[in-house]
């Protein structure tokens, strides 16, 4: 009999009010194994490693450690038994440096200079390029998860948790990441990799177990399995293909941006650099980009949250805009998603009914003599509910109840149904689930139909290159030229993702 | 057994209304106890200063006297906090406002009637404004937090004040006293007949139904709860967080300079060193124990009204320090901050189970 | 003006800047970790009456600064209780500890108005300490150099010690430190009643050394002003003590405005002007972007863990 496994789930329980997150789930991770966790989000992923990490306790079942039974109180008994974690929201203190963030990260009290030697030692082996002195927040998102990493690392572990950890990278990135993952690999450390890439897992990892809805669905092999059948796995269903008209043509150009340049908004903002491009009627417009490179400050300098001295800057229809603030811009028909949902596309205390008055006021006249017509919001909160099939309780549910796939199904819904000139979009269907995301896809390429400019900013290369028409890529404030998406390379997306311009130049 | 807090879906109403009243009740018990260890009869104390105010017709005018100042300012402050603008300044506002009023009284000598009255109100709510237009402009030019420089001015104001009622405002004829010359009778409030119930009273029962409208179903009042959730929501709804910052605090000022030229005009008729009581303090328990809501601030008011109005009675009843009526005021902000969670939270009790550390 | 007079005007600013450093330094530690407690005012009055009355049945002043700290920590424990169990809001419930502290140390003062205590002996012998120009350096009360010792302390702590990085860490990102697996709330108790404490400390430098009796809202504002200075100073503890004394000399000016009769301007200008000053400082050093740099990110925020 060969030895236990590293790490043993079975029957693994666990309960919120409403939803059960995880469902009798078990499966086994072998030391040196890469094991893929696969699911959409929602699937139950971050909760089941949330109790292997000791954040949560399960209401039942039992986790086995080297064919111990064990129970994980919190974190520090974690990390005690050997098991890192590398968090997909890094847990990093932006205005402290590296040094003290790995500090922080340690258990035992080690001296500062100690430390910093063995920190030095790990990067070396590994070949993770870090400065301990720099402050975290001057860092890119690639270098933040290398702190991260060594942190994890510098604890000897033996089974490292990854959760999601390529949402954030460059293909480049990725690479290197996974070349580091392999070498730990090899050295007996398990690894748990949490994603819903699915090329990835056929990458990297040795087997694969697929959540849906909180229940496990398999435990396979990628490299037997297709990308297709792992996707109809998570998914449930066959994959559903947007339907758009065939033969589409773009009418007048909608949306102009000249030479649109923008200073950094805060110390840890993206300025705006010399950014131009024309969206045309019925055009999706994709952008892409690693997070943090200016798509924030360039969604606020469409919308008009952020003003422009140059009104010329940002035209819709011919009429120039730049210069007015998001309230007029919408006079102009210019709607926005914003990429958060709580807290600034809605207001999380409010009614569905309240934040339909936030951006729909104006153009569906919910204001009579300054006092507001409470039943037109009520029912246009209504109509959006019914139209997105967003499941609240009604336009009086508060927008924090809401899961966040229905707050965003009714946020765009919100847009949508005003029948903007012009709607720019970021994120759309970040943490939303697959059935909320081909909604809301159907429901942008529908406005698109309607002779409207929709431009989309989204992290998520698959979703733009499925959606778009036009693509461009954003790095550092700069926009790359616009390519057609039907001629679009990836590896070359790729490298202007990474700041990499020149490249690009030769290959046009 | 632990407790868990659960998320509640929407706001509890119940609680909203039932938590304030809880508090007040928790505090007469407490106060009971405390009174009892300190050798004083505490529930004689307590029934003198919840519940003696309510039952003798003859302190009712004292009661609405004192609530009419608590509830104008309170208005004012709750429109405020509901966009997270944290003025404590309406003591000072309140000072300033009075000494507008009083300023406007002298430039018209002896000359009084209803357009001089008018007019040195209106010298109130504008001195009040003005007054909070400092921090407003501090806050919304150079970031500023508006908690410390709306407290520092009134600290200022005191000076402000005491000159004035020292020096140049000093009655002539008061033995060298520093005040002001008491108020020719053409220049004070109208007064209901055979009382001392000045026609501020009745305006502080009428604003509360203006503030309503305003909060609760005007465009203005959205933009105040929009910018107090959440800046950036409101920017993306376009409203301007800046113009709501000044519009709250100068609102905020002129309620507590309304209060403090009312006050002036229609029960002290003169400024002397120890015009400021605190009502601009207590106020901000008013607004919190009405729940920022215009109808909780007129019931509350009403409730700290009674609660100093009993502190004077128990005083000579029961011989209880002036201070006292302060650390009720105190308690019942205390309960009620602590009860805020039990409006968005359910609160329910866990049996622990054994998490066996590793 | 002859050097007797410069002595003592350098010994009356010291004794101003007191207790607004030890209560400024308690509050940029509490802030350090991501909590507002405005109410320092009420800190103060509560540390000045609990170490009057216990000065008064000790006969030893080192105890009512014992008890001092005792009170101030005590009264910081209910709004620690609040912000940190119940989630209530900051702002408003440092606000009901300041009045709540008005209000409670009024009534435990009621006995002891009136009474003086023994102020402090010096720890230094009188040949220093009543030396005509040594005493310059000696002839302060043992408060003083409390307050100036714990300045590089807490330097020190918050700079170089796990304990500080941890405390640092908690005001910075409360989230992340949760999952790192720290316990936020057990951080900010401590800090909050370190908070308190010298609070206290510096509240009872009013009714035991400035005075020495007792008087209801003897701290006179200065709890705010503490306040200010935490922001003034841009949360360094280094620009903390330098702001404490350019206060400290604005205060003293009050003072010898009004000894002196100095007549072309009126007595109240000069009372006015340390809190006028301070929002004319707070204008200068808020303008400046910089300023808020090393402000803590979770300052005056609920901490809100998901699980």
């Amino acid at each position: 009999m060969a030895s236990p496994a590293r790490l043993e789930l079975s029957g693994i329980t666990k309960r919120f009010p409403g939803v059960l997150a995880n469902d009798a789930v078990g499966f086994a991770v072998k030391p040196g194994e890469i094991h893929a966790l696969l699911g959409e989000n929602g699937a139950g992923k971050s909760t089941l490693v949330k109790m292997i990490y000791g954040i949560m306790q399960p209401d039942a079942g039992e986790i086995r450690w080297n064919g111990q039974r064990i129970s994980v109180a919190n974190p520090k008994a974690a990390r005690k038994l050997g098991i890192g974690m590398v968090f997909q929201h890094f847990s990093l203190f932006e205005a402290m440096t590296v040094l003290e963030n790995i500090a922080l990260g340690m258990d035992a009290k080690i001296p500062a200079r100690d430390l910093e030697s063995r920190i030095l030692a790990v990067m070396g082996q590994y070949g993770l390029k870090l400065e301990p002195h720099r402050i975290v927040s001057t860092l890119s998102v690639g270098e933040r998860q290398r702190i991260e990493i060594v942190r994890a690392l510098l604890l000897n572990p033996k089974l490292l948790i990854m959760d999601e950890p390529t949402s954030v990278l460059t293909p480049q990135e990725v690479d290197q990441l996974f070349t580091v993952l392999r070498k730990l690999a090899q050295e007996g450390c398990s690894i748990l990799y949490i994603s819903h890439k699915l090329n990835e897992i056929k990458a990297l990892c040795d087997t694969a177990t697929i959540l849906r809805g909180g229940k496990l669905v398999d435990t396979c092999d990628p490299a037997v399995e297709t990308s297709r059948s792992m996707a109809e796995k998570m998914i449930g269903g066959s994959l559903k293909d947007i339907s758009r008209a065939a033969g589409r043509s773009f009418g007048a150009a909608k949306l102009a941006v000249k030479a649109l340049s923008l200073p950094a908004d805060g110390p840890f903002g993206t300025a705006l650099r010399d950014i131009s491009f024309t969206v045309r009627a019925g055009e999706i417009f994709g952008v892409a980009g690693v997070a943090g490179n200016g798509q924030n400050a360039l969604l606020l300098a469409l919308s008009g949250e952020a003003t422009n001295a140059n009104p010329a800057s940002v035209t819709v229809d011919g009429v120039d805009v730049g210069h007015l603030q998001a309230r007029a811009r919408r006079g102009h028909g210019v709607a926005s998603v914003p990429e958060e949902r709580n807290g600034h596309a809605a207001v999380p205390i409010f009614t569905l009914a309240d934040n339909a008055v936030l951006t729909a006021r104006d153009r569906l006249g919910m204001v009579r003599a300054g006092l507001i017509d409470t039943k037109a919001a009520r029912t246009y909160a209504g109509e959006v509910i019914e139209a997105f099939s967003v499941k609240a309780t009604g336009p009086s549910a508060m927008a924090e109840s809401l899961s966040g796939g229905n707050l965003q199904k009714y946020i765009m819904g919100r847009e949508i149904l005003q029948k903007p000139q012009v709607l720019v979009v970021s994120q759309p269907t970040w943490g939303v689930d697959a059935g909320a995301a081909a909604a809301i896809h159907q429901a942008l390429v529908d406005l698109a139909a309607t002779g409207s400019a929709i431009v989309v900013i989204s992290q998520d290369l698959d979703e733009l290159l499925s959606l778009c028409d036009t693509l461009a890529v954003i790095n550092g404030g700069r926009l790359s030229p616009p390519m057609a998406v039907a001629e679009a390379k990836i590896d070359e997306i790729g490298l202007l993702m990474g700041g990499i311009h020149g490249e690009v130049a030769h290959a046009h | 057994m632990r407790i868990k807090l659960e998320k509640r879906h929407e706001p509890s109403l119940a609680m909203l209304v039932a938590t304030p009243i809880a508090s007040v009740i928790l505090t007469m018990l407490i106060g009971i106890v405390v009174f009892d260890l300190l050798g004083i009869n505490g529930f004689e104390a307590v029934v003198d200063i919840f519940l003696s105010p309510l039952l003798y017709s003859y302190k009712w005018q004292d009661v609405a006297l004192k609530a009419a100042p608590l509830i104008i300012i309170a208005l004012g402050l709750s429109m405020g906090n509901r966009a997270q603008v944290w003025n404590i300044g309406a003591e000072g506002q309140y000072v300033i406002g009075a000494l507008c009023c009083a300023g406007m009284g002298i430039a018209f000598g002896q000359t009084g009637g209803f357009l001089v009255v008018l007019l040195m109100i209106a010298a109130g709510i504008v001195g009040g404004g003005l007054w909070a237009a400092v921090p407003a402009w501090l806050r919304t030019k150079y970031n500023v937090n508006e908690i410390l420089s709306s407290l520092m001015l009134t600290y200022v104001s005191f000076q402000v004040l005491g000159y004035l009622v020292g020096g140049p405002w000093k009655d002539p004829n008061g033995r060298n006293f520093p005040a002001t010359a008491p108020l020719a009778d053409a220049q004070t409030l109208p007064v209901w007949p055979e009382s001392t119930v000045h026609l501020g009273v009745l305006v502080a029962l009428i604003l509360p139904f203006v503030f309503w409208v305003i909060m609760a179903r005007s465009e203005f009042g959205y933009q105040v709860r929009v910018v107090g959730s959440s800046a950036t929501a409101a920017r993306h709804g376009g409203f301007d967080s800046k113009r709501t910052i000044w519009a709250t605090m100068i609102i905020g000022g002129a309620m507590a300079g309304l209060a403090g030229g009312l006050e002036f005009a229609g029960v002290l008729h003169k400024i002397d060193l120890g015009f400021a009581s605190g009502y601009g303090f207590t106020a901000i328990i008013v607004a919190f124990l009405g729940r920022l809501n215009p109808f909780g601030c007129l019931i509350a008011g009403i409730v700290l009204a009674v609660t100093y109005v009993g502190g004077q009675m128990a005083q000579t009843s029961v011989h209880i320090p002036n201070s006292t009526a302060g650390i009720f005021q105190a308690m019942m902000l205390f309960f009620i901050l602590a009860s805020d969670i039990l409006v968005r939270y359910r609160i329910r009790l866990i049996p622990s189970a054994k998490a066996a550390g590793v | 003006m002859g050097i007797d007079f410069i002595i003592a005007a350098i010994i009356t600013v010291v004794g101003l800047t007191t207790p607004i450093l030890l209560a400024g330094l308690g509050e940029l530690v509490v802030e350090k970790s991501g909590v507002l407690n405005l109410g320092v005012e009420g800190m103060m009055l509560v540390g000045a009456i609990s170490g009057f009355a216990v000065t008064v049945y000790t006969f030893n002043p080192w105890f009512g600064v014992l008890g001092a700290a005792a009170g101030g920590a005590l009264a910081s424990l209910l709004f620690a209780v609040l912000v940190l169990q119940l989630n209530s809001n900051q702002v408003a419930t440092g606000l009901a500890l300041t009045i709540f502290g008005t209000g409670i140390s009024s009534l435990m003062g009621l006995s002891f108005t009136g009474r003086i205590v023994m102020p402090f002996a010096s720890v230094f012998p009188d040949a220093l300490a009543k030396h005509e120009y040594l005493r310059l350096i000696f002839g302060y009360s043992p408060i003083v150099y409390f307050a100036l010792i714990m300045v590089p302390l807490t330097t020190w702590f918050l700079k170089s010690t796990r304990a500080g990085l941890i405390l640092r860490a908690v005001g910075e990102n409360d989230l992340s430190a949760h999952s790192i697996g720290y316990s936020v709330i057990k951080v900010r108790y401590a800090a909050i009643a370190f908070g308190g404490a010298m609070a206290g400390i510096g509240g009872c430098y009013f009714s035991m050394v400035i005075t020495p009796m007792w008087a209801e809202k003897m701290t006179a504002g200065r709890g705010w002003i503490a306040l200010a200075l935490v922001v003034f100073a841009g949360w360094r503890t280094g620009r903390l003590l330098t702001g404490a004394y350019f206060f400290g000399i604005l205060m003293a000016l009050e003072l010898y405005a009004k000894a002196s009769g100095f007549s072309f301007l009126p007595s109240q200008f000069w009372a006015a002007m340390p809190y006028a000053m301070t929002v004319v400082a707070l204008s200068f050093i808020s303008s400046r972007g910089t300023a808020g740099a090393n402000a803590p990110a979770c300052l005056g925020k609920p901490f809100l863990p998901s699980t």
